[in-house]
């Protein structure tokens, strides 16, 4: 096997040819001919009763075909959303309808209220300034315990209030937890802010619908990291296009960080349009829309408190959470801040007793949802923000609290639900100690100090959940989708292979490393294997690409399809070989009889499943292609340890970022080179939530960093080099591959590691500070030392 | 992007008259305006390129000393030509956005604009610059003193450009620029010139009337050009600018700070 090829390997990402030549292929790229363009006219006030819409004259103007309003969305469903919560009562959340175009009210600032759709881009444009609208604004909500105090504005008026749920984690802990603060020998208290965040992917969204009279079918492409599941939710619950009259295509994709699995109005409407018109209809999202728009993430507000007993062991966790999900519910967010983050709340520690409280609130907001990390972030920045807090009210090292109240024993059920299947977080947090040369850190201090400067080292370990699964237990906790993954493996008659799944990339390198772990399989070259993703026509039903669960449970379909692939071929060799079929060994591509010379070659066995002239005809059937639906049992629970040193500026509050490194355990690798990219970017946005990015709204819910004037995203000047390191490796006990998941680590550890790095600067500078709010930005942190 | 056509000129004379129509509009290195136009929060009938005027565009001394800048040239070229004869200006031209928008915007363009948080401004008001506006009647001269006028405003008349900046050169000079996070423009900037008669300073970013100079400051480093004279001084709260990337006291301790660093550079 050539060395950079196979599991293990570092080949460059073959896919990279084409996005940096200008050849990819995405959304925007197709146009269809005939195609007309829509142009959605949205909502510049946050809260407002729609009178009424007067498109008279717009539907005057030049090459406009027609103007869509909600009432010709009668008889057609709203978005759904993909998850019911039950709540500490057991009821069901509140579930406001999501209408395509909003329907007699506006609930958010970029809400579509009407769609124009004409020849070009700009008369559609043209048309749509020409609408009038008229609305009597109504008082916005914005603050979330704003929102939920009697007598706020209702967001939803058939609702009985904005809370979407009360959710309590586990209710049945909540005495015993309560208890054990009454007893505690100490209680840390921190109450804290995850800031909201757009998600901003370098590529907006794009929609392309197309209707086919001929066959009454309808074809829409999309940038979208779940195909399948945009073609079930639009069409059985939207539309009511059975799927077999319904394809959704997303081709290449210029990254998601999950503002990209949900389902929106945009592709509804532009199926729904080309329909009605007979003609194609296409939708470009403008960077200005995609502001007021694509989901947007996290927006926590947290109380959290840690008990601790005289030994300093953790003995209960409690918090109070606020959740923003917007005015509407995007597909997946009741969700994040319930499943997908209070699960998480044990970390890497054996605190037996743990409560979680969440209320989930509807605002005059973009809908909230998941983004790279997804309620993991949330719970992780919540928790080691905590436990620095309490070392530094204790006077003890934060790293030996730390690893003084690790789990060491797996596999291990929290309290909290989840039962982590391995880790040592002792390993990532050696290996980490050994990257950062603690023991020089006086002197760097001293070096700053003498700059007139102020140096930090933050540390915190993560534990995280990807692959969320299985789907029997995901029904139970309301999910309404399973959670497999699905892959077809074509074997061709010539030998190479066609790899069709129902994961999707969008930048994470899927077609070059899940072809090394086929190839790797068979022992061919990985030039030998195609991965072919993103079209519903040719792929096997599958949940898509989220949760860094692609290479857990989409590659263990991979492999579970390519064995069915290895022991049918192995038949066949057997006969070729004339021999029996359990003597058969198949090794570097090749095919031998255990024992003998005898060997026949793997092209020779693909050629003879498609030629099948000396063939078992009688025992096997011809040709060679399987498909499996893989479906895990449990989560996968990478970790690791985190440090970075910052060097603070009083005079200004600027916080320099000097160095980062990260110790993760990923279990096994499949390209090491693809988990350090993924890692870096990951580290990359979680030092931008920490410092530089803040999706703010005022009081009347107009969002004011709604370009990138006021929104800061991270740059490489911002950045140090990275440390990163996966040579930690506790494979994990339950795929065939021994994988983790490594897409969400680096956005997941980041954010305290930078916080808890900056807070150690101000306190060594003798400040008083125990916490300041993400972003860190230079004015807050001036603040906070001028405060 | 609103439609319209495009007129270029090659020639002051003719751009100035192109520019005679209500419904025209300069057009320089677009950094500004096509922005904006893009996001359809401008329009014009017609945009008068600048950008094909030659005798708009490079840099030359007077026999005054001065240095005059033609007011289509890129941000770039300044940075490159002025590196020698007026460091601090080649330095605040360098750290103007990026590579691309350093190739395309010019010294007019900026001035012209006078964004409340550009960089430009604060140099033309510090070095004591005079701003030379060409109209239908002729050149004229404005003093920048007289020249910023407050926020997107300034002493041009309807239909003049901005043909000339002509810089005298300060016997010592820095630009302290703390940048805003997003937009890279400058939160609060300092640009500190002194000459023989005194030091000016002029401050960026921080004030809702746009550019201004802090009288206190220059009248303390005139007394004692080091940055310790600053140490008890703040300019005016009241005027400046609370938004979220910092509330007024921030942006007037920027201020004091920005000047600090710029008198120790100089
Ligand atoms: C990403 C980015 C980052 C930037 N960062 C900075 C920064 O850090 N600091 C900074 O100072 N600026 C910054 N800018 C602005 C940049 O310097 C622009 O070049 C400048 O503000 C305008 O110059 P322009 O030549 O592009 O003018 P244009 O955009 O062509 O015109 C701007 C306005 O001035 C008018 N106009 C143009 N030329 C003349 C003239 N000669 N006479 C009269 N009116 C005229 C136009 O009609 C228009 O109203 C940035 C811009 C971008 C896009």
């Amino acid at each position: 096997m050539p060395k950079d090829s196979g599991i293990g390997a570092s080949p460059k990402r073959r896919e990279d040819v084409r996005f940096l030549t200008g050849k990819g292929r995405y959304t925007d790229d197709i146009n269809v001919a005939g195609q007309a363009h829509v142009a959605f006219l949205r909502a510049d006030v946050a809260h407002a009763t729609l009178n009424g819409i007067d498109s008279g004259a717009a539907a005057a103007m030049p090459g406009v075909l027609r103007i869509f309003t909600a009432a010709d969305f009668d008889g057609v469903g709203g978005l759904p959303c993909g998850w019911q919560v039950t709540d500490k009562h057991g009821q069901p959340m509140q579930e406001p309808k999501h209408p395509i175009l909003a329907e007699g009210k506006i609930r958010h600032v970029g809400e579509i209220v009407a769609a124009v759709v004409a020849e070009t881009p700009a008369q559609a444009r043209d048309a749509a300034e020409a609408i009038e609208l008229d609305l009597t604004e109504l008082p916005a909500v914005v603050d979330m315990k704003d929102a939920v105090k009697d007598g706020a504005p209702k967001v939803h008026d058939d609702l009985t209030s904005n809370l979407c749920y009360d959710w309590g984690f586990v209710e049945e802990n909540k005495e015993a937890v309560d208890t054990a603060f009454a007893e505690a020998a100490h209680v840390t208290t921190l109450e804290l802010v995850n800031n909201r965040l757009v998600a901003n992917p370098m590529e907006p969204r794009v929609a392309v619908g197309d209707y086919a009279a001929h066959d009454d079918s309808s074809t829409l492409y999309t940038t979208s990291q779940n195909p399948h599941v945009i073609r079930l939710l639009m069409g059985a619950f939207v539309l009511g296009i059975p799927e077999h009259k319904l394809r959704v295509v997303a081709p290449d994709v210029g990254g998601g960080f999950g503002t990209k699995i949900f389902h929106y109005a945009e592709e509804a409407f532009c199926t729904f349009a080309a329909k009605q018109l007979g003609r194609p209809v296409k939708w470009t999202s403008t960077r200005s829309e995609a502001f007021m728009s694509d989901a947007h993430g996290r927006d926590h507000v947290t109380k959290i408190e840690l008990a601790l007993d005289a030994d300093n062991n953790f003995t209960a966790l409690r918090t109070d959470t606020y959740a923003n999900m917007g005015a509407y519910l995007s597909t997946f967010a009741p969700s994040v801040p319930t499943w997908l983050h209070g699960t998480l709340m044990a970390g890497n520690y054996k605190t037996p007793l743990i409560y979680v409280n969440v209320k989930a609130v509807f605002t005059n907001t973009v809908p909230v949802d998941a983004y790279r990390g997804a309620g993991r972030p949330e719970a992780t920045f919540q928790l080691e923000r905590l436990v620095d807090k309490a070392a530094r009210e204790l006077g003890v090292d934060p790293v030996a609290l730390r690893r003084q109240n690790f789990i060491t024993e797996f596999p291990y059920a929290t309290p909290v639900a989840v039962e982590y299947d391995t880790g040592d977080y002792h390993a990532t947090m050696d290996k980490l100690e050994a990257m950062i040369d603690r023991d020089g850190f006086a002197g760097r201090r001293a070096d700053s100090a003498a700059r007139g400067k102020l140096r930090g080292l933050g540390v915190n370990c993560y534990i995280e959940a990807c692959g969320i699964a299985p789907s029997h237990l995901v029904g139970q906790l309301g999910a309404r989708a399973g959670l497999y993954e699905s892959a077809t493996v074509r074997v061709n008659a010539t030998g190479g292979l066609v790899v069709m799944t129902g994961s999707h990339s969008h930048g994470q390198g899927h077609e070059t490393s899940f072809a090394q772990v086929v190839a790797d399989m068979i022992g061919i070259g990985d030039d030998q294997v195609e991965i072919v993703h993103g079209d519903t026509a040719n792929t096997p039903m599958g949940m898509g690409t989220y949760g860094s669960r692609s290479l857990a449970v989409g590659g263990s379909a991979m492999v579970r399809a390519t064995e069915k692939i290895i022991a049918k071929a192995k038949k066949i060799a057997a006969h070729l070989m004339e021999a029996s079929e359990g003597d058969i060994e198949l090794k570097d591509g090749a095919f031998t009889v255990a024992g003998t010379d005898k060997s026949v070659a793997w092209g020779d066995v693909t050629l003879a499943a498609y030629v099948p002239h000396n063939y078992p005809l009688e025992d096997i059937e011809p040709g060679l292609e399987e498909t499996a639906f893989y479906d895990p049992n449990n989560f996968t629970y990478p970790s690791g340890a985190y440090a970075c040193e910052v060097e603070v500026d009083p005079e200004t509050g600027q916080v320099e970022v000097l160095a980062f490194a990260a110790a993760d355990d990923f279990g096994n690798v499949v390209n090491p080179m693809i988990v350090e990219g993924q890692v870096h970017g990951g580290i990359a946005q979680g030092i931008g939530q920490a410092l530089l990015e803040n999706c703010a709204y005022d009081e009347d819910g107009q969002l004011l960093s709604a370009s990138y004037m006021d929104y800061a995203m991270p740059r490489a000047s911002d950045l140090p080099m990275f440390a990163v390191d996966h040579s930690c490796r506790t494979p994990c006990t339950h795929n065939p591959l021994g994988v983790k998941g490594c897409g969400e680590a680096g956005a997941i550890g980041s954010p305290p590691a930078i916080v808890n790095a900056v807070i150690d600067a101000l306190q060594s500078g003798g400040h008083d500070v125990a916490h300041i709010d993400m972003p860190l930005t230079p004015a807050r942190v001036w603040g906070a030392l001028n405060g | 992007m609103y439609d319209f056509t495009l007129d270029r000129p090659t020639t002051i004379q003719d751009a100035v008259a192109a520019l005679q129509s209500d419904e025209a509009q300069p057009l320089s290195g677009g950094q500004t305006l096509i922005p904006t136009m893009k996001a359809r929060l401008a329009q014009a009938d017609t945009l008068v390129a600048l950008s094909g005027v030659a005798e708009m565009r490079g840099i030359c001394t007077d026999d005054q000393g001065r240095l005059c800048i033609g007011g289509a040239t890129p941000h770039v070229e300044v940075a490159r030509e002025t590196a020698q004869s007026y460091p601090a200006l080649a330095y605040l031209a360098g750290h103007i956005g990026d590579p691309a928008v350093r190739a395309r915007g010019t010294i007019g363009g900026s001035l012209a604009n006078n964004d409340p948080s550009a960089c430009y401004p604060a140099a033309a008001l510090a070095s004591g610059a005079t701003i030379v506006a060409t109209g239908p009647s002729g050149a004229r001269d404005i003093a920048a003193d007289d020249y910023f006028q407050g926020m997107f405003d300034t002493a041009l008349d309807e239909g003049e450009i901005v043909t000339e900046v002509k810089f005298p050169v300060p016997q010592a000079a820095a630009y302290a620029k703390f940048v805003q996070p997003a937009s890279r423009f400058a939160l609060v900037a300092a640009f500190v010139a002194k000459f023989d008669n005194g030091v000016r300073v002029a401050i960026t970013g921080a004030s809702s009337d746009g550019v201004f100079r802090w009288a206190e400051a220059e009248e303390a480093l005139t007394a004692n050009f080091s940055p310790e004279a600053l140490t008890n001084l703040a300019p005016p709260t009241q005027t400046m600018i609370s938004d979220l990337h910092g509330p007024a006291e921030y942006r007037a301790n920027l201020a004091r700070t920005m000047t600090a660093r710029a008198v120790k550079q100089s």
